[in-house]
């Protein structure tokens, strides 16, 4: 059974009904100590870093130890950026820290602005809506999944590129749309929203907890 | 690059899909869940779910509706019509809804906008500015002054466009949607000055609304009217334009679509 990881950022029925759709049977633990029937755990989330503050302690505790005992992790948008060492959204609180990188603000509009972009030339932030990946690696995690194809995101921080970056996207500047190391795999934008090529995403990680 | 979005919208009565011109004599279209399963076939970006009658009526958003939509669909649904509490939104999130289109509720309660920015995120929170030109503006779009109405269109409410959809972006919305009362129903094009003005002056995506009635409509809108999404309903509904061939007319003009 997967953990599905409640922590108050953001609704859970989308994200619920996606893995339903693809056979895989999800729980949402109550408490740290229910984790240890996972097979595998999801962090999602939107919202501000802030909002991860309650996964500190007791919670990141049970999950670092289910990944010690080899069980695979996957964070979806915020759920993502968690992952790393930390964001510059709430840059006192730390993320799991088991991807190396700090999440940064995509380019904000206000920079366009002082740079003279024209006003309907300027980014928007939050970055809404379908965008391209650029598919860098043959992590299993982009098992079937070609550059190209577009999914959807809802986002104003993103996850820097490092060794880790299996996908690429581009809005103002690239960023790591999906990572995974060994285990641990997130994806910035949001799988249950993004047809089917985000149940296709779905589904590579559900084989990672075999 | 990020592709400019085509969503459809359902406007729901009773639990069945009708359209309107200029918000009035309504007329069927289908059964809600059929038509979404065929949007997402073709292709559509985006669904809307929106409650027409709900304001008028004090009706609550039709959970049964989202439901039945939301089973099968893996793409983003926003729900709008009767949305006035915090309560109302919380039965549509649990019903599958992804984002709720405030329009009246966040005009009398600009607070609501706050409160569900900070409990469900910014990116769930779409507020819906239904507007009219005022006599006198112009064509350019340079001296226009766009007035906001609430309740389905009728009460006019003294406030621009424009300040309001600041005044909502600073509150936490995360998208405009943006409709033409003008334009509604006519299928005489977008208007395309007015989401001018309002995309120049937010920094959150500008769904344009109202009037779409041929291709050249939504061409117009991306470019000049530097719209982030467009948002139709009887030109789709009616099998007039199917959005898969939307959408290669518009790839063939530069502007960049998920196909």
């Amino acid at each position: 059974m997967i953990a599905l990881i409640d922590y108050g950022a953001g609704n859970l029925t989308s994200v619920r009904k996606a893995f339903a759709a693809i056979g895989a049977e999800v729980f949402v633990p109550a408490a740290p100590q229910d984790l240890e029937r996972a097979t595998a755990v999801v962090v999602p989330g939107v919202g501000h870093f802030e909002a991860t503050r309650v996964l500190q302690g007791a919670w990141t505790d049970a999950i670092l130890a289910r990944l010690g005992e080899g069980r695979p992790i996957f964070g979806i948008c915020l759920g993502m950026q968690w992952l790393f060492e930390g964001s510059d959204e709430a840059p006192d609180l730390p993320g799991l820290g088991v991807l190396g990188g700090t999440c940064t603000k995509l380019r904000p509009p206000a920079e366009d602005r002082a740079r003279g972009v024209a006003p309907l030339e300027r980014i928007k932030i939050p970055h809404v809506g379908w965008n391209a990946l650029d598919v860098r690696s043959g992590a299993p995690i982009v098992d079937g999944v070609a550059t190209g194809t577009q999914v959807y995101f809802t986002h104003s921080y993103a996850a820097p590129i490092t060794g880790d970056t299996a996908a690429v996207t581009e809005h103002g500047a690239p960023f790591a749309a999906i990572v995974q190391r060994g285990q641990v795999a997130g994806v910035q934008f949001h799988p249950e929203k993004s047809g089917d090529a985000g149940l296709r995403i779905l589904r590579n990680f559900v084989q990672l907890a075999g | 690059m990020l592709s400019k979005r085509i969503i459809a919208c359902l406007d729901v009565r009773d639990g069945r899909v009708v359209k309107g011109i200029n918000f009035e004599g309504l007329r069927a279209a289908g059964d809600p869940a059929a038509l979404a399963r065929r949007y997402n076939e073709e292709g559509i970006d985006e669904l809307v779910i929106l409650d027409i009658t709900a304001t008028l009526e004090g009706r609550r958003a039709l959970a049964d509706t989202i439901r039945a939509v939301a089973r099968e669909l893996f793409i983003p649904l926003t729900v709008g019509g009767g949305i006035r509490t915090e309560a109302d939104a919380a039965t549509a999130f649990d019903a599958g809804a992804d984002k709720v289109s405030l329009n009246t509720a966040a005009i009398e309660r600009p607070d609501l906008i706050t409160t569900l920015a900070n409990r469900y995120g910014s990116q769930a929170v779409i507020v819906a500015i239904d507007a009219k030109r005022t006599r006198g503006a112009g064509e350019s779009g340079g001296d226009s002054r766009f007035e906001v109405f609430s309740r389905s269109g009728r009460a006019a409410t003294g406030r621009d466009a424009a300040a309001w959809a600041q005044e909502a972006e600073a509150l936490g919305a995360g998208e405009i949607l943006l409709t033409s009362i003008d334009r509604d129903g006519t299928k005489a094009g977008f208007d395309t000055a007015m989401t001018t003005v309002i995309s120049a002056v937010v920094s959150i995506p500008v769904i344009a609304s109202g009037g779409a009635g041929a291709l050249d409509h939504f061409v117009e809108v991306f470019t000049a009217g530097g719209a982030d999404a467009a948002l139709a309903a009887s030109i789709f509904h009616y099998a007039e334009t199917s959005v898969r061939s939307l959408k290669q007319y518009l790839r063939q003009r530069d502007i960049p679509v998920r196909l």
